[in-house]
């Protein structure tokens, strides 16, 4: 398990073939198109199964929003299996409400999202940095 | 009840974006990240996948995406706009039009460009229009849920666009009012510039008259801009003096330039001619707006003395600006510092006893003291540049014999003009 600090906030993390990615609390300000530009080099270096964590995330705005359907653009566009999980029961509600849910998978926990995307994981394995 | 409570949760979100919005637009400096921010909370709001957003350069009458979002990295296009395109975006007033099939045929301005802009990417095209000025467009995807925009939808973007144009147009108003404040700028450099051109031209031609003091006009405004910049004033007050120093001569253009070029010392008669030349020079400078306070009554006064001996008006202490007892100075050091037709120039140590002699009498302590230091100054080489010892010629301080001969005079102004303030006290 291999776990490394990407720029000077993005927190992210290789797991198996998976990257998971920390949305933290920078996704409702300009400054998480960082966590974005992350999942981007993700994918850029071959990772086809992604995981974003919202554990430290309590609520998400506009901006957040439009910056995660910025990351499902990136990951529908090369085909990467795209999963969000530990989100609050309030995100999950406006993602519904919003219709994002049509688009992406929801798990309740970290570990949840990385046993769904472990066949993607396995695929992906190996070809990234 | 659960979609009384969902519509609850749109409104709460939306209200949220649109007081996010409000201020950034009011609370961001940087103009780009106002943008960005923008595009991306009403994306966010209404969950719409793809957007961009750009600005109208009225000067090359182009729109110019600044930011967009879901279409890839860039667009790079630019969409000119002519007359009919303003008329056409501008008529909408900031009211979102669909972009289909009919409404391509019925918006000049779609109808203009949709053979170079490949405008069915999106769904709705906006013009940011404020008071009734283009500033820029929004164009918007579908919404993620598959849904068409609504009226409660359309009302929402109406909005935000009207924030965004208000961001827009205040950013074009900055830009405008920069541009100016910057061509003014130049210009009033210009313009100083002319005038100190000016000034110098009008000290060559009153030195030129007068074959005897050639430069003399120049090193007076040099050693008052020493002076004043010793007694701390500012670079404003020292640009000032140095002009008042360059002009203070002017009146000697109406004098004859016999009397000026005598080879000797002239009689009475003529000394009174020549002694016009303060209240000419006045007259001369007066009519003229300078950039600095008060240059002709530092002409006019720069043959007074503290005494009130000196001509014209015969003023004494206070009443003499104190502009001009600093030109006064820089006159008299320069008179007894350069060869002149009938005398040659005297040594420091005469000068030194010059100042002890006449301060108080011509000379004003308070001017005295300052040059005083500042000709210590440079012979302790405690400044960069020795301008007054270039003035004076390479030979003639000599730091050694001089600058104790300076110490004594400082300490011994200094200690008279303590006594006179005790005493005034």
């Amino acid at each position: 398990m291999a776990e490394m600090l990407t720029g000077v906030t993005v927190r992210s993390r290789v797991v198996g073939g998976a990257a998971v990615v920390y949305a933290s609390d920078y996704l409702n300000k300009l400054s998480g198109e960082r966590i974005e530009r992350e999942c981007r080099l993700q994918l850029e270096a071959g990772r086809r199964a992604l995981v974003v964590n919202f554990r430290d995330t309590e609520l998400v705005n506009s901006i957040g929003v439009s910056i995660l359907m910025g990351i499902i653009d990136a990951a529908e566009s090369v085909g990467a299996q795209l999963v969000f999980s530990d989100m609050s029961a309030q995100t999950v509600e406006l993602f519904e409400m919003l219709g994002l849910t049509r688009f992406v998978a929801l798990a309740k926990t970290e570990a949840e999202a990385l046993a769904t995307l472990s066949g993607f994981a396995a695929a992906s394995q190996g070809s990234g940095h | 009840m659960a979609m009384q409570g969902s519509l609850q949760k749109k409104l709460l979100h939306t209200f949220a974006a649109l007081a996010d919005l409000g201020q950034e637009i009011a609370g961001t400096n940087d103009f780009e990240e106002m943008v960005r921010t923008s595009l991306h909370l009403l994306l966010g709001t209404l969950a719409i996948r793809k957007g961009a957003l750009a600005e109208y350069d009225e000067a090359e009458q182009a729109l110019k995406f600044i930011v967009v979002r879901g279409l890839g990295l860039q667009l790079q296009e630019e969409i000119p706009v002519d007359e009919d395109d303003l008329k056409s975006l501008t008529s909408l007033d900031s009211q979102g039009i669909a972009i289909s099939a009919e409404d391509t045929h019925s918006n000049q301005f779609l109808k203009n460009h949709q053979a170079q802009f490949d405008f069915t990417r999106f769904e709705l095209l906006i013009p940011l229009v404020v008071r009734g000025r283009l500033t820029g467009i929004i164009l918007l995807g579908k919404k993620a849920s598959g849904d068409s925009f609504s009226g409660e939808d359309l009302e929402t973007i109406h909005a935000m666009a009207r924030h965004i144009g208000v961001g827009l147009n205040t950013h074009r108003l900055m830009a405008e009012l920069e541009r100016k404040a910057e061509e003014n700028r130049r210009l009033y450099d210009g313009l100083r510039a002319i005038y100190k051109d000016t000034v110098r031209a009008f000290a060559s031609a009153i030195d030129l008259k007068d074959k005897y003091t050639q430069g003399h006009s120049e090193r007076v405004g040099r050693y008052s801009e020493i002076i004043a910049r010793e007694m701390g004033w500012s670079d404003e007050e020292i640009e000032g003096i140095a002009i008042a120093g360059y002009l203070h001569d002017i009146g000697k253009l109406v004098v004859e330039r016999d009397i000026i070029n005598a080879p000797y010392k002239i009689d009475a008669k003529k000394s009174s001619e020549l002694n016009r030349h303060p209240a000419a020079g006045y007259e001369i400078l007066s009519p003229i707006r300078h950039p600095y306070a008060d240059i002709p009554l530092m002409a006019r006064h720069h043959h007074e003395r503290v005494d009130g001996r000196g001509y014209p008006d015969g003023l004494k202490g206070d009443e003499i600006h104190i502009g001009a007892k600093i030109v006064n100075l820089a006159d008299s050091f320069d008179a007894m510092t350069t060869d002149r037709p009938y005398k040659r120039r005297r040594s420091f140590e005469d000068v030194v006893a010059d100042f002890r002699r006449n301060t108080g009498k011509q000379f004003a302590s308070e001017v005295v003291i300052p040059f005083c230091y500042a000709i210590l100054k440079e012979m302790e080489g405690q400044t960069k540049e020795r301008r007054i010892m270039k003035m004076l010629g390479r030979d003639y301080l000599n730091p050694e014999r001089d600058i104790p001969l300076l110490k004594d005079l400082i300490a011994e102004l200094e200690s008279e003009a303590l006594s006179a303030s005790a005493g005034n006290a």
